[in-house]
Order: structure tokens, then sequence, then C-alpha cells
């Protein structure tokens, strides 16, 4: 069985996105969330899929990778968006058909969430998981929440937590792998039965997986003491991180992009719905 | 006296606690061991031989019971052996561990690399210096922006190595790295292993069970049942196969096979641990022995 775990992995490159500084790349994802929620009207809608589509060709990542992103929500995606096509109510029914209504306020809205969906998941990747690193994006955050250290939050070690757990996700699904093949060579049985007798299967996956995790764990903290690791107090950076004029210049970019969505919203108001 | 040494272990004696069921172990039974400034020793043994434990009481993981340890003419044992001067020893011994995966913290080779100098608090200009320097060294260079979980098994190790190399140590104790290997991966690391030692001038204690790694070394350490069986030059202890065969060891092959010929009364040493300088040195033999017979007639 392999495993897909597109979602939230960082593709190497060195473009304009990848080069950013990951503080900058934290705070405009934010606000770019904000930007798609603030879209109501066709024309704010196609700018903001615009900019989507000119991040990822400044991201160079090949949209396959982005597809292969998108794959596991599609469910969602057509869910909401065949709620959306049933039980929106409008002026005028475009079709009528028992107690079946469809509106074309439905249809409008139907395709604006599923494209505000979508645009959120691309967006949100490639702002942070394909381009950025997890060390990066641990880094950005640790640096972003470290005035919390005042008030004595342990926030570099939660960050190093945060490093390790990412780093031994490749690991733990490789040795998932080899004791799911171990089990099955003994017989065991995962792919038949009902819910409950395919959880009970996993128990004997479960158990050795936990106990090789805590040995990991165990061989690293040595490992890391034996490199001198006492924790957050003096420690410094191979990285620095630094803003320069390129940062500067993409968030001005994504809050300008806010303002022309707000203004087309008002002033080009065509299909213009009010979506929750 | 002790300025020559970089660690000097002093009849040190160590035991795990026991459990419920289970007596204490005792791991180590009054070993000396010196290791000179520059030198490059094995330390061999089968498992539960106590030469793990030895080493990790070499990096100051473990505490011996009794005796006393050196690490750069400091003691290290008793009362009195402060945090700081913990951390001051482990800047000067660091260990690659048998599992390359285990060890490595980063996501990204050169951050990996980098952890340990972060953690001294070394500048930024100068670690980005040293991760260059270490990855060239292990020969790592164009993998330092890859992820290490897509690497091979010697090559994750080598960035280990890179990693404990970047701190700049004097001593470096690998701890069967190259158990988890295959034979790739064991000649790249072994390789490593011996341009740091006669390059970098730095002090490698090796411990192994294979017997042809320790050849290398220009010290070899057999340990069994927590003490030291023999101890010198690699032709020094393999001279006597017997006695590594008494406690289970096996000697290099070439070794064996020389020992072999050497009882059914063929001339030729036993210290040669080459394959081709082996096989030379056996042809030499049949030739002159041939040559003689001839003569005879």
């Amino acid at each position: 069985m392999k495993m897909d775990i597109a979602f939230g992995q960082y593709c190497h490159g060195d473009s304009v996105l990848h080069r950013l500084d990951p503080r900058v790349k934290i705070v405009t994802a934010i606000v770019f969330i904000v930007e798609i929620f603030l879209a109501k009207s066709a024309a704010s809608f196609a700018l903001i899929v615009a900019a989507t589509v000119l991040l990822l060709a400044l991201s160079g990542i090949s949209p396959r990778i982005i597809l292969r992103g998108i794959r596991p929500i599609v469910f969602v995606i057509l869910f909401t968006a065949v709620i959306n096509i049933f039980f929106v109510r409008g002026e005028k029914p475009l079709v009528e058909f028992w107690v079946i209504k469809i509106y074309p306020e439905g249809l409008i809205n139907a395709a604006f969430i599923a494209i505000r969906i979508i645009v959120l998941i691309v967006s949100t990747s490639l702002f942070l998981t394909y381009t950025t690193t997890p060390i990066a994006l641990t880094d950005g955050l640790e640096q972003l929440l470290s005035p919390l250290s005042k008030i004595k939050l342990p926030v570099h070690e939660f960050s190093m937590m945060m490093t390790i757990a990412l780093r031994f996700i490749p690991t733990l699904i490789e040795e998932t792998e080899k004791i799911m093949n171990a089990q099955k060579a003994r017989g065991a049985d995962f792919s038949t039965g009902g819910l409950i007798k395919r959880a009970r299967a996993l128990i004997p996956i479960m158990i050795p997986l936990f106990v090789s995790a805590f040995r990991r764990a165990d061989e690293l903290a040595t490992a890391m003491e034996c490199r001198c690791y006492t924790g957050g107090k003096g420690r410094t950076r191979l990285n620095v991180l630094k803003a320069g004029p390129a940062d500067l210049i993409f968030a001005l970019c994504v809050v300008a992009l806010g303002a022309a969505v707000v203004l087309l919203n008002i002033y080009v108001p065509f299909f213009k719905v009010g979506i929750y | 006296m002790n300025e020559n040494y970089e660690i000097v272990a002093e009849n040190v004696s160590f035991s795990y606690p026991g459990e419920e069921t289970n007596p204490p172990v005792r791991a180590l039974r009054g070993v000396t061991l010196r290791v000179p400034k520059g030198s490059y020793t094995a330390i061999l043994g089968r498992n539960g031989s106590g030469k793990s434990t030895l080493a990790r009481i070499l990096c100051m993981l473990e505490i011996p019971e009794e005796g006393e340890l050196y690490i750069g003419g400091k003691l290290m044992t008793g009362d009195g052996v402060t945090e700081t001067d913990i951390l001051e020893a482990r800047k000067r011994v660091g260990m690659v561990f048998q599992n390359p995966d285990n060890q490595i913290v980063a996501t990204i080779v050169e951050e990996d690399v980098a952890f340990g100098c972060e953690n001294l608090g070394v500048p930024t200009e100068e670690i980005r210096k040293r991760v260059d320097e270490a990855l060239e060294t292990v020969g790592m260079r164009k993998y330092a922006r890859h992820s290490p979980h897509k690497l091979s098994g010697g090559q994750k190790q080598r960035v280990a190595i890179a990693g404990v190399i970047a701190m700049k140590r004097d001593c470096i104790i690998f701890d069967e790295s190259t158990a988890m290997l295959d034979p790739m991966g064991r000649r790249e690391v072994l390789d490593t292993i011996d341009k740091l030692n006669s390059e970098d001038g730095v002090t490698v204690i090796l411990i192994t069970h294979y017997m042809d790694e320790a050849t290398r070394a220009d010290r070899v350490v057999v340990m069994d049942g927590g003490t030291i069986l023999k101890e010198g030059t690699p032709s020094e202890v393999f001279s006597d196969p017997e006695a590594l065969w008494s406690a289970s060891l096996d000697v290099p092959q070439t070794t064996e096979l020389l020992y072999g010929l050497k009882k059914k009364g063929l001339d030729v040493p036993l210290d040669v641990f080459d394959p081709e300088r082996c096989a030379a040195v056996i042809a030499g033999a049949l030739a002159s022995r041939g040559g003689k017979k001839n003569g005879d007639r």
C-alpha cells in the first residue's frame, strides 16, 4: 500500500516564491485567505483566481502536483456544490421538478463555493507547504511567536517538536508499510470485513509502530544530547531570516490585491451573491 | 602524562541496573584504555562484550561506577564535575550512532549538519563555512538542500558524520556506524572515516564487529565479557587466531586463509589484510616452494 502524502509536502525549487521570507509568507497567506472570503462578485473571483494562477506560475511547481493535492478533497467540493445547487433559494426557479427547484443563484453560489475551496487549498499550499521547507515554516512561526516567550511560553521547544515531528513523518510512514507487509506475510488481513474487524486488524500494526517510535525518540534524544543540545538558550542559526525588498514588494502586492477585491465587489457587482 | 592522550579510562567498571526478575548486568569490569591523540583505534567484540557500553562511557552518556575517566586531560569522574564540564567534554568527543535515521534531526541535509554548531552558538557565517566544508569532506555537497529521508543509508550516515565534523571535534566515536549499511554504504563510510583520521587528524574510535574493518585501524582492542582480551596493532592481535576463536570472534578472512595455509606448512605471514596483497603473498610463497623443490631434484 503506497500512501499518498502529496498534500503538505515541500517541493524543491528556487523560485521567487521559494526565496521569500517564511514570516512574510505566513502573514500574507493569512491575508490572502481573508481576501478569498472577501470576494463576492464574478470580477473579484476572477481576480483571485488570476492571482492564484500567477502564484502557481511564480512558484514553478508543476500543475500536476497541485492537482494531486486537490484530489483528496474533490468529494468535499462536489458535496458542498450539490448542496448549494439544491438548497439555495432565489427569485425565479430555473428548473422545477417535483419538490426540486433549482435557482440561478444556487448555480452561481455552487460555482463560487467550489472555486473558493479550490483556491483556498491551492493558494495556502503554494504559499506555505509547497514552497517553504517545513523547517523554514517552523522557524518563521517561532520568530513570529517569539514575543510569547516573554510570558514564559516555550516557543522554541514547541517549534523543535514540530520540526522533529515533520522530520519523522516519512520515516514512520515507511515503517508502517514495513510492519503491514510483515503482518501480511504472516496472514494478517486488512482489507476485508466490517469496520470493527478492520479497526481491530490495525492493532498489530499500531503496537509495534508505537514501540519503535518510542525507541527512536530515545535514540534521537541521546544523539541530540551528544550534539550539545541544551534547549533554545544561546543557539545561533545557519539560516537567519532576513526580509528583503522582494518580500516588501510581495507583501504590498497582496495588500493591493485585497483593495482590488473590495473595489471590484463594489463597482463591478456582476453575479454578486451573498455567500457565507 | 595525560596530555598526549585524547581519552584515558583507568580501571573503569559499569553495571546496568537490574529489573524485578533480572539481576544487574555487569557490562564493564575494570577496563583500562588509552587513546592517543590522532590515533585510529578499533574496538572489537561480539554482542554483549561491553564495547558499546564503553563507547557510551567515553562520550559521557553513562557515568562509570568505578575508575577514572579523563577527556582531553581533564578528570571527568567523581564529585565536582559540573554540567559545564560535561558540555565541554562533549565539544571534544562526538559520536556517530548505528541507525542513521534516528540521529538526523532536521528535514534538510544542511540544516542537520548545522544543528550541532547552532547548539554551540557559533556565529552564522562561521556555521555556513563549516557546513560547506563538512559536506565537502564527506562528499555530500551536492545534496545540501535535499531531504534526508530520500538518501540511501550510506549517504544518511555520511550526513550524520558531517554533523559531527562541523562541530570540529577532536575525537569521533563510531558506534557500529556501518552495521545497518549495505556493502556500498559501508565502504563509503569507512573511506570517509579513513580520510578524517589521515587528513584532518581527528582521533577515531571505531566500534565494530566486522574484523575486516578493524584492520584499517592502527590499534585494535578486543573486548570480551566486559574486559579487554587483547590489545595491539592489527598484526599483533590477529597473529593468534586461536585466542580470538575461543572468544567466539572471527579473524579477517585473509588471516584465516593464511593461518590455514601456514598450519599446512606453507611459509606465509599472517598480517596481510588486503585481498590483493594476500593473493600475491600466497603466489610468492608457492613459487618459492616450487623453486626449492625443483632445486632439490
